[in-house]
This record gives C-alpha cells, structure tokens and sequence, in this order.
C-alpha cells in the first residue's frame, strides 16, 4: 500500500476517535441557555435538560436555610424561585439587585435547583464590568462551565 | 491633553493609509523611491502612536479625571504602576495597546530589513498597513481612549466635566503579574501579523525561493514565545488571584489564546518539511494565515459579548467592526491563495508512514483536531442558536475529552518525531533509538502501577514523559560523547558545545523537555483534593500530609481596601511548618471585593487556602484548602519552553557544519542520530538560518 493511503487511513482512525469523544464529552456537558418566560412553554422532555438560566436577584428574597439558599430571580416581570444547593460559598457579588446566571435544572414543581451560581454586580460607569464570580470547579469531571472571573484586561 | 492625542493617533491613521496606498503604487509602477517613502510612513506610525499612548499615561500620572477613560480606570489612591496598567485594563486603552505593539511589530519588521529583500519588503509593509489602518480606525472613531466626560451647565451648553475623583481600578488587575500578563499576552497576538504580513508578501510577490520561510519562521517564533508565557501567566494569574484552586477552565477567553497557540505550533513545525523536502506549502500558508485570522478573532472574542465569558468586557457594537475585518482578510487570503496557487506547488510525496514526514503530518493532524475542537466548543452557543434556535454551551467535559487523548499523542510525537529519518526509518535505527527509552518508560510505569497508581490518562501521562525525556537525554548524550572523546572535554562542556553549534535543533530540545514538565504538571490535576469547613479559632482541618490549625482572625486595612484575613498554622507530622495568611479584601473605591489566596508551594505539591467568607447559617468564617499536586511544575516547565526559545533563536556557531555530516545531523535533518548517515540526501538549506 501507498504511504500516503496509510497515512489516510491511520488519520481516518484518529479523526473518528476524536469524534467519538467530542460527542460523548458534548452529551455530558451540553447546557442550554433560557430566559424564564420560556420556561413556562418548553415541551416536557426539554425541561428536564440541565440548563442556565439568568435573571436579576429579587430585592429581600435571599433567604438562606438549611443546607440552601432561595431566592427569586427576575426578568422581564417573570419570576423564577431558586434554591442554591452547592457546596460552595456564594460569590462576593451575589446581592440583591444583582444579575445573576444560575445553572442546574428545573423542578417539577416548577422552582429551580440551582447547582451554581455567578453573579455580576451592577456596574457604576459602563467601560468597567466587574464581573467576578469565584466559581471553584471541585472535579474536572463535572459539568462546570463558567470559568473563574475576572473582568477587563484579560484578553 | 485629549486634543493632543486625538490628534496623533489621527495623524498615525494618515501616515497607515499612506503606507497602504502609497505601497500599492510603488509596486504597480515600480519605483523604489515611491516605495520607500511608504515604508518611512509606515515607521512614522511607530512614532505617532508612541505620542498617542504617552499621553494617555500621562493623564493617568497626573489624575486627569475629565477624560472618560481615566477617571473609570484610575482613582488619587492607585499605586504608580498601577496607573501604569490602567492603560490597558478597558476596552479603549487596550485597543490602543494593541495598536501600538503592532506598530512596534511593524517598525522592527520594515527597519531590520530596510536593506534586505527589495522584492519582497513593499508587500510586507502594504500588509501590515492594511491591518495598521483596521485597528487606527477604531482608535479614532470607534472606541477613542480621548473621550472627554461632558457635562451640562445651567444655561444646557455642554462643556468638559472633570470628576473629584476616579472609580478606580478592577480589584482583580490589582495584582502583579496583571502589570506584564497583558502585555506579553498581546505581544504574542500582535506578534503574528509579521509572519502574517511576510506570507502574504511572498505569495503575492510570487517571492521565489523558501528565504522568506526562515524569515517568517523567526517572526513566528518570537510571536509564540510570548504567546506561550502570556497563557501562563494568564493561567498563574487564575491560580493565584481567583481563589478557585484551578489554572484553567475553558473559559471562551482562555480558548481564545490556545487557539493560534496552537496553529502557531503546528506551523513551526510543519515549516520543516517545506525546508527540507519542499512539502506542504498550500498548508503552511494557511497556517500562517488562519495564526493571524484567530487572534484577530480571539482580540473580538473579548470585546464584543458574542460569546458570554466572565473575562469579557462590555458589550459593544465594536463586534461588527471585527467581524467585517475579519470576512476582509478571509478573502483577501482566499484571493491571494487562488491567484497564486501555482506557485506552491509541492516538490515531494509523502514516502513512507515510519518518517520525520509522517510524524509532522499526524502533529499537525491532531493539532489542528484540537484548535478545531477548541474553536467549536468556544463557539458552540454561537453555532448551535444559529441553526436550532436554542443556546447550547459545552463545558470542560468536552475539552478534556477531546484535548486529553491529542496531548497524549503529541507527547509521544515529541519523543518519537525528532528520532525518525526524513523519508523512511530502518527497523534497526527504530530499535536503536528507541529501544532503551522505551523500556525506561515502561519500568516507570510499572513501578508507579504497583504503588498505587491507577488512573489511566495520568499513567500513560508518566510513561511517556519518561520515554521523552529519555530520548531527548540520549539525543544530547550521543552528541557530546562525539565532542568529549574528540576534544577530551568533559561531557558537561561538550553539552554546550553541542547545543551552541545547532542551537535551533538542541534549543527544539529543550523547548519539548519544557513541554514535557508541563504536561507533568497538568496530569497532577487528577489528585487534586480539596476541603471546606467553618472554622474558629482552636479548629483544625486535616488535607494530605496536613494539619491546618486556625490561630486567628482579623481586620488589617489600608487606604485601599478593608480586610478579613485569618492566621493559620501549617503541621506536618505533628511539626509547625509556616504561617499561612488568607483574606478577603474589600475596595474602598469600588466596593469590589476580593480573595487573597495563600499558596504554600513546593515542587511536589501545593497548598492553597482560601478565605471564602463568613458562612450565611452560622457568620463564622469559612475556610477551604486544596492541595493540587505538581503544580509548579507548569511554571517551572514554562520557563524552560522560554530558555528554549531564546536559544533555539540564537544563531548557531559555524563549526557545526564541519562536524554534521558524520554526528550531528542538523535540526531535523536527513539522518537520524546513531543511524548510519548514508541513508537519504541532505535537501535544502543547512536547517538553520
């Protein structure tokens, strides 16, 4: 056989290994974005997607309990009640009034199970966003998305 | 102030579109005088764009807080290089940073070789004024760093406002390597144009000759080295400030810089096979050019919100800008390309699958696998509302899945690749020269496996690194034995003799050593672990050979920031080890606030503690440690990759040419070392410029 019909065949191999991997690391760890009015017309098997879901924090709805924290996103005039089960401390800029990205999945009874949470304060002058959500990423294996925050600059 | 520097950077503009068009017409009518006075514009821009930022620091000096940009960046209490930094710390500033790199970029280019290459040198400057006149145009229109904050008075006349005081700068730039990240980070992507300008030169020009390769090969060099220690110290920067315990995330702007990271490398290496055997020229070019189009988009990624990322700035309308000069370049590219298409017409075939050629097609290969996997997965939520109508993000499960298998691959190209002979490989010079690596790595990981070790991709991670560095162990031993036994020096010496008299094949060395250290490095993260508790004062927590007693709490605070910070206690085996020092700090100016992690590093492992605050349930601070194995070893292996550029680009001592035929192969030459050196012509240049 020629050299370069077995260097096809071998790149052949690798290309649809890498392919294979790329769709089973897409299966689990496809997140999709909505806003919270569609989550009321979402058919039933996408609502049980993992997803993100953003909105700003209620003003005096952050409650923390035991073992969570509630609070109720809002966008739009739509509401959303939250409870954030993580681990990990809320970041700094998590307050009220603050627009906030949670990721998790939705609840049959139509609240939201929040697995993670980033928040961005609102910013005083529009050139400087201080975005800075700590998101600490426990193991490499799950699906964690946003990446620790900092803002301008880093390009 | 803001007059005088509006006013440079419109006369920069001037003399960039001088260059452009003056250039063109130089080429068409062909007089040389024509053509150097666009070159000289061309460096003028250097000078004018020098002014332009000048003053733009010299208002952040002097607190000049009726200028939009410097009061949002800057406040009275901001240390000097702070002030320093600010320059770049938003979206104007950084633009104009950007400018002026490349100017620097494109004076040294059109200076260092203003006597050289007369055929070739009006293209270049053309190009690089083309994408000069891009960025100077958004300087002056788009995003102007010279804005002035209006303000109206009683009579609704508008006038010049000037604020007490400024918002001051991002907390989180407030940091060290924040005053050089950046800028190294930015001379690698400006640093890509050349090559880029240089590609486009020889193609259009129909340049004849593969000098233009060398030259561009250096070009690139210099731009990925900096690239290489930008993403670095972009990564240490995540490691040290965010307090989430990781380096690397995936985050769209992280991809951003991997990704002409990654073509780049992929084209120092493929170069090799147009020197040496005349192959693959449509690639290179393409490499060249899809280097530049990815740091122009990875420069929009950042500032235009099309991908959501917590690193970007604000969102703006600059995005169409970028995306209209990006779909520019594309076709001039594709135009180029079609016109000239002839002229890179390939010299050899491919002739077996055991050859340096095959090792550089499956490296570029894989390379190019994963800037595309990268690039998709960046892009997906883009790509995937496009087409369905619903946003759809991947995580970094999808990149470690694809990237994990190809860096393991290339890993073992970097052992393997440089051994093999151009054309074909013998299966005896196989067995010779890679016989005894082998084993060494298979020991390695057997003795790791019967320890414990038991994750694959990290075992594998070890196995390989050993092979690597054992075959590049023999590679500088087999030389310098040569050297020793002739000269009588000592092994040590003849080590340096060897690597000075073909520094771009030993430097290559190095630089896959460096490699190696890092890939080391990464594969601790699979024993990472991590801890969190409420603490008071007494409390201890326990993590690997640890024992962390928190001794106290409190407040220290300056005029900059207020401050939680605990005093913690590190015991090993029952001893007192340090003194570790977590806070959180909030910005007086801002009220941003912010962690200071405590790393306690050492080669083998580091400790990195956290103050995350008070716990909402019970007010008590709560404390969260991590150990990450073998981190530092990134760092460290960076730097090597640094030294190895740095020789690697140092010109080779002469001797070298007497000795090569018989022992000393050149950088990826003919003959693989130890084999016998009849085998397969030595093509070409003499593997260094």
């Amino acid at each position: 056989m020629k050299a370069q019909s077995k260097f096809l065949i071998g790149s052949g191999i690798i290309v649809a290994t890498l392919l294979a991997l790329a769709y089973i690391g897409y299966t689990q760890s496809k997140t999709y974005y909505h806003t919270i009015s569609e989550l009321a017309t979402l058919p039933a098997p996408e609502q049980h997607q993992r997803m993100r879901v953003s909105g700003n924090v209620r003003g005096g709805s952050i409650s923390h309990r035991d073992g969570r924290i509630d609070f109720v996103l809002e966008e739009q005039g739509k509401s959303l009640p939250v409870s954030y089960v993580g681990s990990d401390p809320l970041p700094d800029t998590f307050k009220d009034g603050a627009q906030a990205l949670v990721e998790g999945r939705l609840q049959p009874d139509g609240d939201f199970t929040a697995e993670q949470v980033q928040a961005k304060c609102a910013s005083k002058y529009e050139a400087s966003p201080t975005g800075a959500p700590i998101q600490p990423s426990p193991t490499p294996g799950q699906s964690m998305n946003p990446a620790p925050g900092s803002s301008a600059g880093k390009s | 102030m803001d007059i005088f520097g509006s006013f440079a950077l419109l006369l920069a503009l001037g003399a960039a579109v001088y260059a452009f068009a003056g250039g063109i017409a130089g080429i068409a009518t062909r007089r040389p005088l024509l053509s150097k006075t666009a070159r000289n514009a061309g460096m003028a821009v250097f000078g004018l764009v020098t002014l332009a930022v000048a003053t733009i620091i010299y208002a952040f000096f002097t607190d000049d807080f009726s200028l939009a940009y410097v009061s949002a960046h800057s406040n009275h209490t901001l240390p000097l290089y702070y002030k320093f930094s600010a320059l770049w710390a938003g979206q104007e500033g950084s633009l104009l940073f950007w400018t002026w790199l490349l100017s620097i970029y494109a004076f040294f280019a059109l200076f260092l070789n203003r006597k050289k290459h007369p055929e070739l040198m009006p293209y270049v400057g053309v190009t690089l004024a083309g994408v000069q006149i891009f960025f100077l145009t958004l300087n002056n229109f788009v995003a102007s760093p010279f804005r002035v904050l209006g303000a109206m008075d009683a009579t609704g006349a508008m006038h010049v406002a000037r604020l007490s005081d400024g918002s001051g700068l991002n907390p989180l730039l407030q940091y060290y390597e924040m005053v050089i990240h950046p800028p190294i980070l930015y001379l690698g992507y400006t640093g890509f144009t050349v090559p880029f300008a240089f590609a486009m030169a020889a193609l259009l020009g129909r340049y004849p000759g593969e000098k233009w390769i060398h030259i561009t090969r250096r070009w690139t060099m210099v731009a990925w080295c900096f690239q290489t220690v930008g993403i670095l110290l972009g990564a240490h920067w995540a490691y040290a400030v965010l307090g989430w315990g990781g380096y690397w995330a995936w985050d769209p702007v992280e991809n951003a810089a991997l990704l002409p990271w990654i073509t780049g490398t992929a084209f120092l290496h493929s170069v090799m096979m147009q020197e040496k055997r005349g192959m693959m020229k449509v690639w290179n070019v393409w490499l060249v050019f899809v280097t530049f189009m990815l740091c122009i988009l990875g420069t929009s990624l950042t500032r235009t919100g099309v991908v959501s990322s917590v690193h970007a700035f604000a969102e703006s309308s600059i995005g169409s800008w970028f995306f209209t000069f990006l779909a520019i370049i594309l076709v001039v590219c594709l135009a180029a390309w079609f016109k000239n298409r002839d002229y890179l017409r390939s010299d050899n075939q491919l002739d077996s699958l055991v050859s340096r050629e095959s090792s550089f097609l499956f490296n570029n290969l894989i390379l190019l696998a994963a800037c595309f996997a990268v690039l998709w997965g960046t892009l997906f939520p883009v790509i995937s509302e496009a087409v369905t109508g619903n946003k759809i993000s991947v995580g970094p499960p999808f990149f470690n899945k694809v990237n994990v298998p190809i860096a393991l691959f290339l890993l073992f190209l970097t052992g393997v690749g440089p051994l093999l002979a151009w054309r074909k490989t013998s299966f005896d010079s196989l067995k010779r020269n890679f016989a005894w690596p082998l084993i060494g790595g298979v020991i390695a990981g057997a003795v790791a496996f019967a320890l414990g070790f038991r994750e694959f991709y990290p075992l594998i991670c070890l196995i390989l690194s050993v092979f690597v560095t054992l075959t590049i162990a023999a590679e500088f031993y087999r030389g310098a034995r040569v050297i020793a036994s002739r000269d009588g020096t000592n092994l040590l010496t003849a080590v340096g003799e060897l690597t000075m008299r073909n520094t771009r094949r030993y430097g290559g060395y190095v630089i896959h050593f460096g490699m190696v250290l890092i890939f080391v490095g990464i594969s601790g993260q699979a024993f990472n672990q991590d801890i969190q508790k409420e603490m008071n004062i007494g409390d201890t927590i326990s993590i690997g050979p640890y024992r962390i007693l928190c001794q106290n709490f409190d407040q220290p605070s300056t005029s900059n920031y207020s401050s939680d910070r605990a005093t913690l206690e590190v015991f090993r085996n029952g001893k007192s080890q340090m003194m570790l020092y977590p806070e959180h700090r909030t910005y007086l100016a801002s009220q941003v606030s912010e962690t200071i992690v405590a790393v306690q590093s050492t080669p083998l492992r580091d400790l990195y503690v956290v103050y995350a605050g008070a716990s909402p349930e019970t007010g008590k601070p709560v404390i969260h440690a991590y150990l990450n194995p073998l981190v530092k070893w990134i760092w460290f292996g960076g730097i090597v990759v640094v030294l190895g550029t740095g020789l690697a680009m140092f010109p080779s001592r002469g001797a070298a040419l007497a000795l090569r035929p018989v022992a000393q192969p050149a950088w990826g030459e003919s003959v693989a070392p130890g084999s016998a050196p009849a085998i397969a012509p030595i093509h070409r240049s003499d593997g260094h410029d």
